[in-house]
């Protein structure tokens, strides 16, 4: 369908000030469809921002970010109008945050969580809209018995799994993660890994994984982008870049894993 | 003229302008109201002012009704349906007293009828304008905090947050359990709250004849639907917007067709059903109707 020599998100010198302070800066990167990116680096390297300018949820002070729309092909997200960008950031795109509760709907069951997105982009009929929340839930592994409790009820993982079906549910293409696993403990870790893992090369997904855990971007990511004090130190692919690190930071990164 | 009429008529009260608010007020509220006549169910903001009650008492609809009040204006004003309550009672007297014009319980006799959680049983006509007291305006309201977001959702149509509210009624009680207040849209455009009225009420403002203000003075905002225009409740496909029904009819004149209030009549459980719309009531009892409890009226 896609047309393959085209990326599906292209980022060019893409940088982002806080007044006199940088967050990123000269950030330029090709995403191509079914890719999953990690970008990897310390507290306050810039990760976050970056993700965030991305996902347009911040508006950057240089650079473009060019997405290769379903309908018109290529386009700049920032010279898109406010609503074509919110259109296309809850249909096309999904956004899965660090604290499950900053992208769930606390107040309402988990079946309305799944669902939200299909009654913005105009689903009205109810048996549907519950139908496919079901078989969302069911894909991520939480019990459809379930599915009219509130996510304050459910453990941490779960309420990643929702967020992550939540995002779903409207068949994205691409999907930002901020540390997916962050805050969970090792074996739920390895489980979301493992849906993870499976729901990307499954439904072809692209991704951008911004994670401090080296281990996590081994798993998930084709391809690894380390940064540093806001910029881009080395990139390639992940097995390259964890077994042959050339910058020194990433040398110190690599060397600091703790081996159990 | 008849007799509600002129036991009303109170003494002017000297050293106010007509109608309470000065003409400058009255006019900034009356742009407020073209703009929202002229963007049905937008909510256009106004200089809200410090009225004479607390707000929440209809400071809201009492400004509109000042800023559309003339001298040949006959004016009704109901709560919860009742032309008797202290709430109607005292801002029917406060027009009177600041503007002098006649006042009505008759539904078909006035030109504004100022409101608080009903629209009359009586269809309204042309050229009568229903003032609307409301204490929130914005649909959105519980489900987004941030005013800023809730703008950007109108301007955006953004509204499937709304059916999120619904779906989980739906999901909890098997059934849309939202009974006032419930969400429309206007002119197929503007999602809006119609005020705490009972959804049994919300089919009446659908392409209704006459001019329907709405004014929130706390909340300083004012909006309009126009005459004629497209209200539709918001549903689901197949759990479609439906009104309340009673198994009784109302006790005194046995109107099958009216909103009923439940009254409890004694310790061991008795009750009755009456018309909320005590002109309706009225003129249903003076034309014969009878229900189980009623009297003929002309024994009284």
């Amino acid at each position: 369908m896609n047309n393959e020599s085209t990326p599906l998100l292209s980022v060019q010198d893409l940088g982002k000030d806080y007044g006199g302070q940088i967050g990123c800066t000269d950030v330029s990167f090709d995403l191509w469809p079914g890719e999953v990116l990690g970008i990897v680096g310390e507290s306050g390297s810039g990760k976050t921002t970056l993700l965030n300018c991305l996902s347009a949820q911040f508006a950057p002070s240089r650079g473009a970010v060019i997405y290769d729309t379903r309908v018109e092909g290529q386009r700049d997200i920032f010279d898109m109008s406010e609503s074509e960008r919110r259109l296309l950031m809850r249909t096309d795109w999904g956004l899965v945050r660090q604290n499950p509760r900053d992208g769930l709907r606390l107040g309402v069951s988990a079946g309305a969580n799944v669902g939200e997105r299909l009654m913005a982009i105009g689903a009205r009929n109810y048996g549907e809209i519950r139908a496919v929340a079901c078989e969302w839930l069911e894909k991520v592994e939480i019990d459809t018995g379930r599915i009219d409790d509130q996510p304050s009820t459910f453990s941490g993982g779960m309420q990643q799994r929702l967020q992550i079906a939540r995002n779903l549910v409207t068949n994205p293409r691409l999907m930002f993660m901020d540390e997916p696993t962050g805050g969970l403990d090792v074996s739920v870790q390895a489980r979301l890994l493992d849906l993870l893992r499976g729901l990307v090369t499954r439904l072809g997904l692209s991704a951008i994984i911004v994670t401090h855990d080296l281990a996590v971007a081994r798993l998930l990511a084709h391809r690894l982008m380390v940064m540093k004090n806001g910029r881009v130190v080395e990139q390639g692919l992940t097995d390259q870049v964890l077994d042959d690190p050339q910058h020194a930071y990433t040398q110190l990164l690599v060397s600091s894993i703790l081996q159990p | 003229m008849n007799m509600s009429q002129s036991q009303e008529q109170a003494d002017i009260v000297e050293g106010y302008n007509f109608a309470y608010l000065d003409e400058q007020t009255k006019r900034m509220i009356r742009r407020a109201i073209l703009k929202a006549v002229a963007v049905p169910g937008y909510q256009v903001p106004f200089g809200s002012r410090e009225m004479p009650l607390p707000y929440g008492w209809g400071t809201g609809g009492i400004q509109v009704t000042a800023g559309v009040i003339g001298a040949d204006d006959t004016l009704k004003v109901i709560d919860q349906g009742a032309d008797d309550t202290t709430n109607a009672v005292s801002i029917r007297r406060f027009f009177a007293r600041t503007t002098g014009v006649a006042t009505t319980e008759r539904t078909k006799d006035a030109t504004i009828i100022q409101t608080r959680h009903r629209i009359p049983e009586r269809a309204l006509s042309e050229g009568q304008i229903l003032v609307y007291q409301v204490p929130i305006p914005e649909a959105l309201r519980w489900l987004e905090p941030r005013e800023t977001e809730t703008r950007k959702m109108h301007a955006l149509e953004e509204y499937g947050v709304m059916h999120v509210k619904l779906y989980e009624d739906i999901a909890r009680f098997g059934r849309i359990a939202t009974s006032y207040d419930y969400p429309v849209v206007v002119n197929d455009r503007y999602l809006m709250r119609p005020s705490p009225i009972p959804k049994f009420d919300n089919p009446k403002m659908d392409n209704m004849p006459a001019l329907q203000l709405f004014g929130a003075g706390r909340e300083k905002r004012i909006y309009a639907i126009p005459p004629y225009t497209k209200v539709k409740s918001l549903d689901f496909e197949d759990h479609p917007f439906e009104i309340q029904k009673w198994d009784d009819c109302c006790a005194l004149c046995g109107a099958k067709d009216s909103y009923l209030d439940e009254v409890v009549m004694d310790d061991e459980g008795g009750r009755m059903f009456v018309c909320s719309d005590t002109d309706y009531c009225e003129d249903r009892r003076t034309e014969g109707h009878i229900g189980p409890m009623g009297t003929p009226l002309a024994a009284e």
